[in-house]
């Protein structure tokens, strides 16, 4: 049974289509990549997912479960997701404590105290953060504030949208390992949408490259080591991002 | 090389912290340019945007900057009435900022902004100004510039708007050029396209640049010599073909921590910080 499965998936913004036929399924357990320039249709993918964009055709399945059409709260518990900026994400008013106990409060689960202490050592941060604002907070932490907030429900699987681009390179590795130890430690499944494409070699087992709503290919990762990609685009897009010349090995 | 362009001599900016005393953003930063292409690479606080700001003197009260030398043209900046030191903004050194969604003004057409940018340095006839205008469209590649021109921002794309801002920015013709992070709001495909552009302008009217950026792949390939800074210094300073050969233990742990294309690291190296900060 796969954890993510599109079948021929349209999704229209305002009756104007922007996404077309697109189908792809996702292993329980891997990671996997949606990559593509601004506007391509990628982000609105895990927007139908999560019923954030409802008008949808075609079927889209979680972990076996058809999808409805609007955001669901017992998806909620299966599926969430981790959004681009963490200066935009987090409540401005509401302390970490608050963002991570009201989503046990949603979903009436117990033993909140236990489960924040737990959560926020799993993203490592340790108890002083608890009671901070997000302004309080360096782009990192509010990173993993953001990703503990999606942990703490126990789900499954976590969309991530673009969960690094606004941070810097050193944090940035520093997210990036932390959400590969958390996918090991948690059995998760990732949806990462991206448009770096050194992010998906380091992170993602398969990718589908989308153009103008559209998916034009899916390919393995390994694929960033050879440039092995079939569709012109795609070889547009890895030239683009420096893969047509190799690094020097000494970069170590 | 004779007088440099641009000289910069122990610059140091200060904001007041809450306790009353003050602290570097920049702490003693030198360096000389010519007409070169100069990077300045750093993380976020690093003090490389303040370095850029500091050298147009845009940085207000209650921040100050301080320095034993700061010249342009052999021309003392830190003395310059602040009269003299707007016909000198734009004019001669002139700068890129990051987002062309908020730096370009939402209710004038981009030709008028052009224009203005143009009239307040080089007074020419309606005519000649409208003319400079497109033919400058022209030179940021822009196909259609009598059309792009009387559009709104909002109806251009972030790599458009960003060749706008160029344009608008090199149409007085400055001798030095500052760009701050100037392709991180575009996408990759469009980013090398804005780049190589401006990379063509700055060589062709041999100009002075100075490249901020956080990303030490593209500083590396469009610049001739880098400024690495951390925390308000310049840690290392190094040709930027030599950049994979940096010494310096920052340098290497910033190059270190980007993904590779062809990753096989199970783990990516971090910079040491203190242990439940989770920076």
């Amino acid at each position: 049974m796969s954890a993510i499965s599109l079948r021929d998936v349209g999704i229209a913004y305002n009756g104007v289509p922007v996404v077309h036929d697109v189908s792809f399924d996702v292993a329980e357990g891997e990671s996997f990549a949606l990559v593509g320039e601004s506007g391509s249709g990628k982000s609105t993918v895990l927007k139908a997912i999560t019923g954030l964009a409802p008008e949808w055709t075609g079927s889209i399945g979680i972990l076996g479960a058809p999808v409805s059409h609007q955001p669901d709260r017992t998806l909620a518990r299966t599926v969430q997701m981790v959004f681009q900026d963490p200066y935009g994400s987090l409540h401005p008013r509401k302390t970490v404590d608050a963002v991570l106990t009201e989503a046990l409060a949603i979903h009436g689960i117990g033993d909140r105290d236990a489960r924040v202490e737990a959560v926020l050592r799993d993203v490592g941060l340790d108890r002083r953060f608890r009671f901070r604002y997000p302004h309080q907070l360096s782009g990192g932490q509010r990173q993993r504030v953001a990703i503990a907030r999606a942990l703490i429900l126990e789900p499954r699987v976590l969309l991530l949208d673009e969960p690094t681009s606004a941070l810097d390179v050193s944090v940035q590795a520093e997210i990036l390992n932390l959400l590969k130890r958390l996918r090991t430690e948690h059995g998760l499944t990732y949806l990462l949408v991206t448009h770096n494409l050194p992010v998906v070699s380091f992170m993602c087992d398969r990718m589908a490259v989308m153009n103008r709503g559209r998916v034009v290919e899916i390919a393995p990762a390994a694929a960033l080591h050879d440039g092995s990609f079939s569709d012109p685009y795609s070889k547009g897009l890895y030239a683009a991002s420096g893969g047509a010349h190799p690094e020097p090995e000494d970069r170590r | 090389m004779s007088e440099p362009l641009l000289s910069v001599q122990k610059l140091r900016v200060s904001f007041p912290t809450r306790d009353g005393g003050r602290v570097n953003v920049v702490d003693g930063v030198s360096f000389d340019l010519g007409r070169e292409r100069l990077g300045i690479v750093g993380e976020s606080g690093s003090g490389k945007s303040m370095t850029g700001r500091a050298i147009l003197r845009l940085i207000r009260p209650p921040g100050r900057v301080e320095a034993t030398r700061l010249a342009f043209e052999g021309e003392d900046l830190t003395t310059l009435p602040e009269r003299r030191m707007r016909t000198l903004r734009g004019a001669r050194i002139s700068m890129v900022m990051q987002d062309p969604r908020y730096s370009l003004n939402p209710v004038m057409t981009v030709g008028r902004q052009i224009a203005e940018a143009l009239r307040a340095h080089t007074p020419l006839g309606r005519a000649a100004t409208r003319e400079r205008v497109l033919e400058m469209l022209r030179a940021v590649r822009i196909n259609d510039p009598e059309r792009v021109a009387g559009l709104y921002p909002h109806e251009v794309s972030g790599g458009m708007g960003q060749r706008v801002m160029i344009a608008m920015m090199l149409i007085p013709r400055p001798s030095l050029l500052i760009a701050d992070e100037p392709t991180s709001a575009l996408d990759v495909s469009v980013q090398a396209q804005v780049l190589d552009l401006m990379d063509d302008l700055v060589r062709g009217n041999g100009m002075g640049l100075i490249l901020i950026s956080h990303d030490l792949d593209l500083v590396a390939r469009y610049c001739d010599r880098i400024l690495v800074m951390n925390a308000g210094r310049v840690v290392e300073t190094c040709e930027a073909r030599r950049l994979s050969e940096a010494r310096h233990p920052y340098t290497r742990g910033l190059l270190a921590s980007v993904p590779r294309m062809h990753e096989t690291r199970a783990e990516l190296p971090t910079l040491d910080r203190r242990a439940g900060q989770g920076t």
